[in-house]
C-alpha cells in the first residue's frame, strides 16, 4: 500500500505542473494584464510599460512562467501584485475559511444526503422515496449561486436574521455561526442531491442482491439486514463522498463570490478580474495540491473498507 | 419532525439576535472596489482609493471643501496654509506650511515630510522610493520636477515650465509619515501600520475583507474633528451584496445601489444621496477614419441619442443628460453653439447632408464597450439603447462588449493596434476635476497615445492654443474663462458622443445623519454621525 501511495504522489507531479502551465497560459491568453488592471484608468500607455518593465512583465512568456517555477520550487509563491501581502499569507487565510465552509457544507450534505438515500431505498415507491428523490433533483438542479441570493433576500433581507455577506468581524463562535449558516446551506445543495441518488442507487443495488433475500429468509432483523447493505455500498458512497468534498473545496467560488466569504474562491474570482497572476497561480496550484491528496486518500480508504479492491 | 423545526427555528433566532448590538457612532461603508485602498499613502483603486482611504488617513498640502453641496467642490488650504508661484520665475511655487500639526504616531508634521513623501512618489533611487504607490499617483504630478525646504515650515515646489495646474496636482500628493516609515523601513509593512495627519486613523486592517479607523482626536482642525467614533469599510463589488449587506443591516452606507432598487429603497426608508460632480460618460470616437471623421455624423450621432430616455427610464434619474465635456453651471461650460437635444429630424438631415442615406448608404462603426467597470454606470443596457436610437436615424453600430479590464488595455494602446483596427470608438466614463484630467489628456495634440491618452486623435491647433493659455494663466476666473472657450470648441466638433453625467447615487441607512454630498469624487466624513 505504501508504494502504492508513493507511486501516485509522483505522479501528481506532472499533474500539478501540467495545472499551472495550463493556468499561466490562460491567464495570459485574456486580454488585460496585470499592471494595466492596478494602474489608474488614466495613466497612459508610456505609464504602465514603464510599471511592467518594473515588474518583470516585459519579459517573454515562457521567461515569466519558469521563473515563477523555480521560485515554487524553493516554497516561495511570491507576492500579489495587487496587494503586494504574500500570496501564501492570502491562500492560507482563504485557504482555512474555504475549508471550515466546506466541512459544514460536507457535513450537512453526507448526514443528510446519507440518511434520505437509505431511507428513499428502503422505502423505495412510497412517497418518502418520492420526496427524497425530489429533494435530489431540486438540488443539482437549482444552480446554488441562485440559492444563495435567495437564502439572502429571505433570511438577510425580509427577515433580517442572518448577515448577507462577508466572514464574522467579531471574534466568537456565535457570530462565526451566524455567518457560515447561509452559504454552507447553499453550498450543500448540489452535493446534497448527488449523494441522495447516489446512496438511494446503491442501497437498491445491494437489497435486490440474493444474499439480502438470503439473509431475509434467514430471519435476520431488518436493522441487522440494513446494517448487511450499508456496509456493502460504504465504498462506493465513500467514493462520491469524497469527491464530493473535492469538489467543495473547489468549486465554490461562485456561492463564495455571492456571500462575500473570504475563501479560496473568492480569492480566485477577485484574482482573475485584476489579473493577479501570482495569487491565481497560487491558488490553483493549492487546490490542485489538494484534490490529488484527497483523491489519493479516498482510494487508500477505500482498501481498508473494502479489501477486494486492494491493490498492490 | 415537528420539534425538528422548531429547533432549527429557536438556532436560527437565537444566531440572528446576537447581531443586533452595534457599538454607537460607528459608520460602515460598502464600497465599490473589490479590495482594500491601499492604506500606504499613495493610495489605489482610483478615486474611490482617495475617497474612502487616501483622504480620510492623510492629507494633501491644498485640499478639496467638501462641506457644501451647491457649488463644485473648490481647493482650500489643506496642510500648506498658503500657496504662490514666484513672480520672477513662474517655475517656483513657495507653500507655506501649517504648524502644529502631527501625524497620527505623534511626529510633528513640517518641510521634512513634504519632501520625504514627494521624493517617496518621484525620486527613484531613494530609499523610501515606492515604487507601487508612485505608479498609482507620480502621473497626477505630471508637472512636478522637484521640491526643496527652505525652513522648518516652508517649501518650494519646481516644474518643469510654468504651469497654473500646480495646485491641481498638489491636491492629490498625500503627506506620510517619515517618522513611522523609519520605524518599519518597508511601505508593505507601512501600509499596515499607516500614518498621516487625517481625521481617522487605521486600527485594524484584514487583507480583502475589512479596514478599521477610529476618530483622530486630536486633528488639527477642530471643526472638522470626526463627530463619529469609527469608519468600517467593506470592499463589495458585487451590486447585489452590497444592496443585501445594506438591507440587512451589515452597513450603513452603499455606493452605486443598483438603479433599479432606488424606489424600493426609498420605500424601505433609505436615504438615497446624489449630486452632479465632474464625470463624464461618452463614446470617444475615432476621428482619422470614415465614419466618425466627419463632423456632420458626429453631430447626427449627438442629435440622435435621447439622453432624458436613459436617465428617467433606464437609470431611474440617477444621470442628467450631457450635452458636452462639463455640465451646464459648470464654471467651463460656456456658451456653446451646438445643445445636443434628442432631435432624430435634424440628426437625419445632418446625415444627409454629409452625404449617408438611412436605406442606400447607411453609417456603420464598430463601437468596443465594456460589461461592467467603475463609473460605467449600467453598461449594457445603455449601450443598446443608444444602439437603436442611431439605427433610427442611420446610423448602424456594432456593439463590442468585453471585460472593463480588457477595455482600459485596448484603450491605452490606441486605435492604431492590430486589435483595435477595426474599431471605430470606444466607451469610457471620465472625470474633469482639473483642467488636465478634463481637457489637456484628449484634446491636446501633444497628448496623442502613448504620451497620454488623446486616442481619437483629436488635433486642432486652436484646441492646443487654449488650453496652453489655460496653463499659463495664474488667475482662476481668467483661466475658467478660457477653458470655457475651449469648452465651446470642443462641444462643437463633436469628437466624442457626449451621453450623461452620473449623479453619484449611494443608499444611507436612515441611522446616517449629517452628510452633505458635495459636487466632487471625494466626501467628507467628519459632519456624519450614525444614531
Amino acid at each position: 500500500m505504501w508504494t502504492y501511495a508513493g507511486r501516485r504522489l509522483l505522479l501528481a507531479i506532472p499533474t500539478l505542473l501540467g495545472a499551472s502551465i495550463i493556468v499561466f497560459a490562460m491567464v495570459h491568453l485574456a486580454p488585460g494584464d496585470p499592471i494595466a488592471a492596478v494602474m489608474p484608468a488614466e495613466s497612459s500607455q508610456a505609464e504602465i510599460e514603464a510599471t511592467k518593465r518594473a515588474y518583470g512583465f516585459d519579459k517573454p512568456l515562457p521567461v515569466q512562467y519558469l521563473v515563477w517555477l523555480g521560485r515554487v520550487a524553493q516554497g516561495d509563491l511570491g507576492r500579489s501584485i495587487a496587494t503586494r501581502r504574500a500570496v501564501i499569507l492570502d491562500v492560507r487565510d482563504a485557504l482555512a475559511n474555504s475549508l471550515v465552509l466546506a466541512l459544514s457544507s460536507s457535513l450537512l450534505a453526507f448526514a443528510l444526503g446519507v440518511a434520505l438515500g437509505l431511507l428513499a431505498a428502503f422505502r423505495q415507491g412510497r412517497a418518502l422515496d418520492k420526496l427524497a428523490s425530489a429533494i435530489a433533483v431540486v438540488g443539482v438542479s437549482v444552480p446554488h449561486y441562485w440559492a444563495g441570493i435567495i437564502l439572502i433576500i429571505i433570511f438577510s433581507v425580509q427577515l433580517n436574521w442572518l448577515p448577507a455577506m462577508g466572514a464574522a468581524d467579531d471574534p466568537g463562535v456565535l457570530p462565526y455561526l451566524r455567518h457560515i449558516t447561509l452559504p454552507t446551506v447553499a453550498l450543500a445543495l448540489i452535493p446534497l442531491g448527488v449523494i441522495t441518488r447516489v446512496v438511494r442507487s446503491a442501497a437498491l443495488d445491494i437489497l435486490n442482491q440474493e444474499f439480502v433475500l438470503a439473509l431475509r429468509a434467514k430471519g435476520l432483523a431488518a436493522r441487522r439486514v440494513f446494517a448487511h447493505v450499508v456496509k456493502n455500498a460504504a465504498p462506493q458512497i465513500l467514493t462520491v463522498l469524497g469527491l464530493q468534498f473535492g469538489f467543495q473545496l473547489g468549486g465554490s467560488v461562485l456561492v463564495e463570490a455571492v456571500f462575500s466569504w473570504p475563501g479560496t474562491g473568492y480569492l480566485l474570482n477577485l484574482a482573475i478580474f485584476q489579473r493577479d497572476i501570482p495569487v491565481l497561480q497560487g491558488v490553483i496550484l493549492v487546490l490542485a495540491t489538494f484534490f490529488v491528496l484527497l483523491n489519493l486518500a479516498v482510494d487508500l480508504l477505500q482498501t481498508v473498507v473494502d479489501p477486494r479492491i486492494a491493490r498492490h | 419532525m415537528k420539534r425538528v423545526v422548531t429547533l432549527l427555528l429557536a438556532l436560527v433566532l437565537s444566531l440572528s439576535l446576537t447581531g443586533l448590538a452595534c457599538a454607537q457612532g460607528t459608520l460602515r461603508i460598502g464600497m465599490t472596489a473589490s479590495d482594500i485602498p491601499y492604506t500606504g499613502g499613495q493610495t489605489d483603486n482610483g478615486f474611490e482609493g482617495f475617497r474612502f482611504v487616501g483622504y480620510q488617513i492623510y492629507e494633501p498640502l491644498i485640499a478639496w471643501d467638501l462641506t457644501r453641496g451647491d457649488r463644485l467642490a473648490p481647493l482650500v488650504p489643506g496642510l500648506a496654509e498658503s500657496w504662490e508661484v514666484r513672480k520672477d520665475q513662474p517655475t517656483k511655487w513657495v507653500f507655506k506650511l501649517r504648524k502644529g500639526v502631527t501625524f497620527h504616531d505623534g511626529s510633528p508634521f513640517n518641510a521634512d515630510a513634504v519632501v520625504f513623501s514627494y521624493e517617496s512618489i518621484k525620486k527613484k533611487d531613494a530609499p523610501h522610493f515606492d515604487p507601487y504607490g508612485s505608479g498609482q499617483v507620480s502621473f497626477r504630478l505630471a508637472s512636478l520636477t522637484g521640491v526643496h525646504k527652505i525652513d522648518d515650515y516652508t517649501v518650494e515646489f519646481e516644474t518643469n515650465k510654468p504651469t497654473s495646474f500646480v495646485p491641481y496636482q498638489v491636491c492629490y500628493m498625500l503627506i506620510v509619515s517619515p517618522a513611522q516609515w523609519q520605524k518599519v523601513k518597508d511601505w508593505r509593512k507601512f501600509a499596515e501600520q499607516p500614518s498621516g495627519t487625517g481625521p481617522y486613523k487605521v486600527t485594524r486592517f484584514v487583507p480583502r475583507e475589512r479596514l478599521e479607523l477610529e476618530a483622530n482626536k486630536q486633528y488639527w482642525d477642530s471643526k472638522r474633528r470626526p463627530k463619529m467614533d469609527k469608519l468600517v469599510l467593506l470592499p463589495m463589488p458585487e451590486p447585489t451584496t452590497r444592496l443585501a449587506a445594506l438591507r440587512s443591516g451589515q452597513v450603513d452606507w452603499i455606493e452605486v445601489p443598483p438603479p433599479d432598487s432606488i424606489p424600493q429603497l426609498k420605500g424601505a426608508g433609505f436615504q438615497i444621496s446624489m449630486n452632479s460632480y465632474p464625470h463624464n460618460w461618452t463614446h470617444t470616437l475615432r476621428l482619422d477614419k470614415e465614419p466618425w471623421s466627419n463632423k456632420l455624423v458626429r453631430k447626427a450621432a449627438n442629435y440622435a441619442v435621447d439622453r432624458v430616455g436613459i436617465c428617467k427610464s433606464l437609470l431611474n434619474d440617477t444621470c442628467i443628460p450631457a450635452t458636452g465635456v462639463v455640465y451646464k453651471g459648470h464654471p467651463w461650460f460656456g456658451k456653446p453653439k451646438e445643445i445636443y437635444e434628442y432631435n432624430p429630424e435634424k440628426a437625419k438631415a445632418l446625415l444627409k447632408q454629409a452625404g449617408f442615406d438611412a436605406s442606400k448608404h447607411p453609417v456603420k462603426a464598430v463601437h468596443l464597450i465594456s460589461t461592467s467597470g467603475s463609473g460605467q454606470m449600467l453598461p449594457l443596457a445603455m449601450n443598446e439603447l443608444i444602439q437603436k436610437n442611431l439605427k433610427d436615424v442611420g446610423i448602424d453600430v456594432d456593439l463590442q462588449p468585453v471585460e472593463w479590464n480588457t477595455l482600459l488595455t485596448r484603450w491605452r494602446a490606441g486605435f492604431k493596434t492590430a486589435d483595435n483596427e477595426g474599431l471605430n470608438a470606444w466607451n469610457i466614463s471620465w472625470n474633469f476635476l482639473e483642467p488636465w484630467s478634463g481637457f489637456g489628456r484628449f484634446f491636446h495634440s501633444k497628448a496623442v497615445v502613448p504620451v497620454a491618452v488623446n486616442t481619437m486623435p483629436y488635433i486642432n491647433p486652436e484646441a492646443d492654443k487654449l488650453i496652453d493659455e489655460a496653463e499659463r494663466t495664474f488667475d482662476v476666473p481668467k483661466q475658467n474663462e478660457i477653458l470655457a472657450r475651449l469648452h465651446e470648441l470642443v462641444v462643437d466638433d463633436a469628437p466624442w458622443i457626449f451621453v450623461v453625467h452620473d449623479q453619484n447615487p449611494r443608499a444611507l441607512s436612515p441611522k446616517v445623519k449629517g452628510f452633505v454630498q458635495p459636487q466632487s469624487w471625494f466626501v467628507d466624513l467628519t459632519a456624519v454621525t450614525v444614531r
